[in-house]
């Protein structure tokens, strides 16, 4: 299984923060947002929006790279901190 | 220099985290303080919760490699960052931020620039609950303004 985390509103639209998929063969990450798309199309275009960021493993990455069982996806919409 | 960074999933005492850190000095002149706290209002009405998420372990390590950057572009002795996460009421502090150096200028300049950089680049998300419903807020044009102007600033990158 692979986690997938949704931040901010993303989070909404996913109906959760956390999301577990099961990937018989690595994905790129979009291949893997193609996939949710097929089920959700709002939250496959919300995940594809220019300023949503992708991170693997904890290090920011673009749509080329690949995800494993086991990888831990997060998507990052724009911050807001302070 | 001395750091320490804390993401608080509780409220958190800015006057007594302040007096620990002005106590822990030993070589500075110069101290800046910034407190940050839930604004009672937005322009849709009454604030009732502010909520902030952040993602554990990927967050502060952004905030450790920016304050690497301060480190070397300010002789600071000392800094402080705390963040909170979580559900806050008005007037809550959120954030604080302090910085020791010899001489007013630096410590100035850095706390300014780690505030712009916890505004508008560190991995926290903020929604905000009024009578109006609960909304995501993303950081104004001002916010990635501020941010940037320290991107063209000289003697740093």
């Amino acid at each position: 299984m692979a986690k997938l985390l949704f931040f901010g509103r993303l989070g909404d639209l996913a109906g959760g923060i956390e999301r577990s998929v099961g990937l018989s063969e690595p994905h790129s990450v979009a291949a893997l947002i193609g996939v949710l798309e097929a089920g959700d199309r709002l939250l496959g275009s919300a995940l594809l929006e220019g300023r949503v960021r992708y991170a693997l493993n904890g290090t920011i990455v673009d749509r080329d790279a690949m995800v494993a069982d086991g990888d831990e996806l997060a998507f990052l919409p724009p911050v807001s901190g302070g | 220099m001395l750091r320490r960074v804390t993401i608080a999933s509780g409220p958190f005492d800015p006057e007594a985290e302040i007096a620990a850190f002005r106590k822990a000095l030993h070589d500075s002149g110069a101290i800046v303080t910034f407190t940050g706290q839930v604004r009672p209002s937005n322009g849709d009405g009454s604030v009732t919760t502010l909520s902030l998420q952040h993602y554990p372990g990927m967050t502060e390590r952004g905030i450790e490699a920016m304050l690497d950057q301060v480190a070397e572009r300010w002789p600071l002795e000392a800094v402080l960052v705390i963040h909170r996460v979580g559900d806050m009421r008005p007037h809550d502090p959120i954030v604080l931020v302090a910085t020791a150096s010899a001489h007013r200028r630096a410590a100035f300049e850095a706390a300014d620039y780690l505030m712009d950089y916890l505004k508008s680049r560190a991995l926290f998300w903020k929604s905000e609950t009024s009578a109006s419903g609960r909304a995501w807020i993303e950081p104004r044009d001002e916010d990635y303004a501020n941010a940037a102007r320290w991107d063209a600033y000289p003697g740093g990158g």
